[in-house]
């Protein structure tokens, strides 16, 4: 341990990453992220940081911690021999929620999900996947409005038009149907689903049941809480649902105003501004920070913002605050009250027809019986550690415990909920692990999309500066792309931020084209440690959009050679 | 690690260097170039943002003339042969004239704006942009390798449009919306709009929920703007006859006037009447409006309108070829007078009775552009079955049209115009009328046909829900 620790963290120190203000953004780390590789990684170059240094130094990398199960093993086996009703525990039947839960079962634990209310969470019901039905439809929409791109086609469409309801019913109907391929794939694998609110009554003991029902009560030899988020609204807002709302009144389209402010313009407002606007309304974000987009990588941002903002239906006070929002009533308007971020002065009043409020989301962790176990929440997050153990309130790991997705805000994305509860049952059945959110992908669906790995540029500097490495940046356009160019498409840039000395990469962002889906190349490299000088030779068809990134990867300059051959060449 | 790093840094720090300070690609030229000792007013340059660049379009100006800068921000948006970049400043001050105007292309190192260090000197730098920057350029040409020619050139350009912008803002600022004006409230679009249209919002009346303004109202602000601008000069022209023509000389008809001619002086062979019959519009008005964004023409709407009700009465659309018989034309084909440069052409909307409103309007802008061009072909333009002509866009309200050859009638259309009416219910009322005039040949078509073929007509038009499918 001690080796690899003098080799690893000669370098490594807390990077500080308060500065970038992410709390607005939800799938942007509101927390320090422990800088980490997993257990594929053959080297140990890498950098660990941990900025909670409240927490025990939990600086080790996977081979030492065998020590540390083996003595927590061993606690098991001094205590009376218990039998337990099931092997795991998972409340909240989110992405999180199941994708622990397939885990457990292909790795045969007894496993019970416990939901209090429908199977699928914020993401199938309230969130992605909904959002992703309305923007399927504004994407055509748009598509079929611009005449501009139509006619260079040499397409002609007369008139677009919409139905709301359809368009509504379209993303419902999404809804049900991926809750029920969730529930079903459940029921399929023998997970027992117990509806009710789950609280923790002590360690390894939950009782669930419905409101005027008698409770249940169940235990479990692990238990993980994955209670997910809900949107956060600042105070002086007053939602009505009607026209001041949140996003899970939105996805249901009840109407679409002529002119709706969007407060926050974190990846929900974009989206939604791009729904609205393709639908005809107006839009006017209000944002508290200085500029727009907080959070993307700032070159990517003014690239979106010229073609996400500028040209569109759209305009946005930046350092602002709503200070107060009244839903329309009496046939007054909806007002917004702005005040200046800094100064808290009086700066303007908005009167609209609706206000979206879209400033990122708050945990959902209250009745969950966490004073029972002594767990304090910091801001409703549950504490844990890098392997989403949960930490009480002095500081001590809470056996059996667990904490994933948005819950522990680490970073509130569904895929990354889903990556934490395998990473968890991957722990609890004796193989440590601990997941690298570096690699974790992350999309915003806008026409066109913007993706993003790892660093920023910023941060990626920041880092090189503290940790004295070099930081270069390949960037490549959608212009020069075939495929893109094909379809009239051109408009976009993919952004490699690396390390010229090892070809390590650091991070990539996407705007551009099926962004969303380009990204994955470059997330998987970053999981598996693949460096620059090798991926550059990893042949990509032609002609398609993953060529953005080959020449991405191409036109990067590492010094170092490659590392390992791919394959021996095999003449054929 | 550290002896990695150090021997990394050699061979490559040097091409790196321009990533490393500026945290994007943004190239931003500058060259000082202190015209004057004391006045600091320095040129915004067009980059060369990568080797093969030998000239750049502006995509946009992210900054409006008179904006402040700072150090480092985003002025313009340059298209190169690859890809589109921002330009940044590496000064802090005003950006005082922009000299190339958005969608322009310039050279690589010549200049595309101006940037003024004070506010006091943007008037300065603006009246350097439009006057010829010899004299102000003439003892900097020694340190500056731009070249000078293309610069005047450019320069003149933007001095009209900064003059009358300066202007403009002179104007008062009451606006009846909210808290006794001293707030505008306008949409996102309808902000946007006026900037692109140069129509200061705090002259525009609202039409939106509580006085809000909205896009249609600065669309209308810049259409009432326009039409006070080119009225202006027509009162000059009553004195002075337009320019082209020549008084005191002979001038021969072109092939075009010529054929008018003739058709005009065959016409007289026909015996013609006309039936006059007024039209509410009030429906007809709301359904252009609804569809007006689509691309539907007013034009497109009478024509269909037009082609429904002549479907109903095939003999207005038939002719008298020999004197002898009715010839029942099998299509509908509204030809439509358009009055051209120094002539009159009739481009034809065949089958307008068939086609939906949104097609046949883009038939229509396509035929007026054709006909713009002289590409109009013969079955383009000699094919008409019925003809359309309409003054009403003059305000002219009432008028009679001479029958074409070879058709059996010609619709004469007046502005449609507010218009006080009892109705039938005893009360007055006010409505849009607009009044049409058919002139017919008497030999096929009788004045009962003609009065049921405007009945139909009228009936359409005020009910016009048929008109969109």
């Amino acid at each position: 341990m001690q080796s690899s620790f003098s080799l690893s963290c000669s370098q490594a120190t807390t990077v500080p990453r308060s500065n970038y203000t992410f709390d607005s953004l939800p799938f942007a780390p509101s927390k320090p992220i422990n800088l980490r590789f997993c257990g594929l990684r053959r080297e140990a170059l890498g950098f660990s940081s941990l900025s909670r240094s409240h927490f025990r130094r939990g600086l080790q990398l996977h081979t030492p911690t065998r020590s540390k199960r083996i003595s927590a093993s061993l606690v098991d086996n001094g205590s009376p021999p218990k039998s337990f009703d099931y092997d795991l525990i998972i409340i909240g039947a989110g992405v999180g929620g199941h994708g622990a839960a397939l885990h457990a079962v292909e790795k045969g634990l007894k496993t019970a999900i416990i939901e209090g209310d429908v199977v699928g969470g914020t993401c199938v019901n309230r969130g992605c996947v909904p959002s992703k039905a309305l923007l399927a439809v504004s994407g055509r929409m748009r598509e079929l409005q611009s005449e501009h791109h139509m006619k260079a086609l040499g397409l002609q469409v007369s008139a677009a038009g919409y139905d709301r309801q359809g368009v509504a019913d379209h993303a419902n109907n999404l809804a049900s149907k991926i809750r029920n391929n969730l529930t079903n794939s459940l029921k399929a694998l023998g997970v027992d689903i117990l509806t009710g609110v789950g609280t923790i009554l002590g360690p390894q003991k939950v009782k669930y049941g419905k409101a005027g029902f008698p409770d249940n009560i169940v235990t479990a030899k692990d238990i993980i809480i994955a209670t997910g988020s809900v949107p956060f609204v600042p105070k002086g807002v007053e939602v009505d649902g009607k026209t001041v709302i949140t996003s899970d009144h939105a996805l249901k389209l009840e109407f679409v105003p002529d002119w709706i402010v969007i407060v926050g313009s974190g990846y929900i407002g974009l989206e939604f501004s791009d729904v609205y606007t393709a639908l005809g309304s107006e839009v006017t974000f209000v944002e508290a920070l200085d500029q727009l987009m907080p959070g993307f990588d700032p070159e990517i941002g003014k690239l979106a913002q010229r073609v996400l903002i500028n040209p569109r239906k759209i305009d946005y006070h930046t350092g602002v605050f709503a200070s107060k929002i009244t839903p329309a009533k009496d046939g007054k308007p909806v007002t917004i009250e702005l005040i200046d971020a800094k100064t808290k002065e009086q700066k303007d009043t908005l009167e609209v027809d609706a206000a979206l409020i879209a400033t990122g989301r708050a945990p959902f962790t209250n009745g969950l019986g966490l004073e029972n176990i002594n767990v304090v929440t910091q801001r409703g997050f549950v504490p844990v550690d890098e392997r989403m153990r949960v930490i009480d309130a002095d500081g001590n790991l809470v056996p059996h415990l667990y904490c994933i997705g948005d819950a522990n805000g680490k970073m509130m994305l569904a895929h990354a909920a889903s990556a934490q509860g395998i990473s968890v049952v991957e722990q609890i059945t004796g193989r440590d692990h601990v997941l690298n959110h570096l690699s974790i992908p992350a999309a915003c669906f806008t026409h066109p999309e913007i993706s993003m790995v790892g660093l920023t540029e910023p941060q990626a500097r920041e880092k090189g500066e503290t940790e004295a490495f070099e930081v270069s940046v390949a960037k490549t356009s959608f212009k020069a792309n075939t495929k893109a160019l094909a379809e009239n498409e051109g408009e976009g840039l993919a952004k490699l931020i690396y390390r010229p000395d090892t070809g390590e990469i650091l991070g990539v962002h996407i705007f551009g084209l099926h962004a969303a889906d380009l990204i994955h190349e470059a997330s998987n490299a970053i999981a598996l440690g693949t460096r620059i000088q090798d991926i550059k030779f990893a042949v990509h068809a032609h002609p398609t959009l993953s060529e953005v990134l080959d020449e991405l990867f191409k036109s990067a300059k590492v010094e170092a050679h490659v590392s390992s051959q791919v394959s021996e060449p095999v003449a054929v | 690690m550290a002896q990695l790093l150090k021997t990394t840094f050699l061979p490559s720090s040097l091409p790196r260097a321009s990533t490393v300070r500026s945290p994007s690609i943004h190239i931003s030229t500058h060259r000082s170039r202190t015209t004057q000792v004391e006045a600091k007013i320095r040129e915004i340059f067009m980059p060369a943002l990568s080797s093969t660049m030998t000239e750049g379009k502006i995509v946009s100006w992210v900054k409006s003339e008179g904006d402040k800068l700072s150090k480092g921000e985003s002025v313009v948006v340059v298209e190169s042969d690859k890809a589109d970049m921002d330009v940044e400043t590496f000064y802090d001050g005003y950006l005082a004239a922009i000299m190339v105007e958005e969608g322009g292309v310039a050279a690589v190192g010549s200049a595309i704006a101006l940037l003024a260090e004070t506010e006091e000197e943007i008037a300065e730098a603006r009246s350097k942009a439009s006057s010829s920057s010899s004299s102000a350029a003439q003892p900097a040409s020694t340190s500056s390798s731009a070249p000078e020619p293309s610069q005047t050139e450019k320069i003149a350009e933007p001095a009209g449009p900064a003059i009358s912008k300066a202007a403009a803002i002179v104007g008062s600022a009451v606006h009846p919306a909210s808290e006794g004006g001293k707030r505008v409230v306008a949409s996102p679009y309808a902000k946007k709009l006026a900037k692109e249209l140069k129509v200061e919002l705090e002259r525009v009346v609202g039409s939106g929920p509580m006085g809000r303004i909205v896009a249609k109202d600065v669309e209308a602000a810049a259409a009432a703007a326009d039409a006070a601008a080119s009225l202006a000069p027509k009162v000059g022209t009553t004195v002075n006859p337009p320019s082209g023509i020549e008084l005191g000389t002979v001038v021969p008809f072109t092939t075009m006037q010529g054929a008018v001619s003739r058709n005009m002086v065959e016409s007289l062979a026909v015996p013609t009447f006309r039936v006059g019959y007024t039209i509410t519009t009030d429906a007809l008005d709301a359904l252009y409006k609804k569809i007006k964004s689509k691309g539907v023409t007013m034009t497109a709407l009478l024509a269909k309108a037009t082609a429904l009700a002549l479907v109903k009465h095939p003999v207005i659309n038939s002719s008298c070829r020999d004197g002898k018989s009715f010839t029942y034309n099998s299509s509908i084909n509204i030809a439509v007078a358009v009055a051209m440069d120094g002539g009159l052409l009739t481009p034809v909307l065949q089958d307008a009775d068939k086609v939906d409103i949104y097609s046949l309007s883009r038939k229509w802008k396509e035929l007026v552009d054709k006909a713009r061009a002289k590409q109009l072909q013969p079955h383009e333009y000699n094919t008409g079955t019925f003809t359309l002509s309409n003054l009403g866009m003059y305000g002219v309200d009432r008028f009679d049209a001479i029958l074409p050859p070879g058709t059996g009638a010609i619709m004469a259309v007046g502005a449609s115009q507010p218009t006080v009416v009892a109705t039938k219910d005893g009360r007055i009322g006010m409505k849009n009328q607009m009044q049409v005039n058919v002139t017919a040949d008497h030999r096929v078509i009788y004045g009962a046909d003609l009065a049921s073929f405007l009945q139909t007509l009228a009936k359409i038009i005020e009910d016009p829900k048929d008109l969109t499918f």
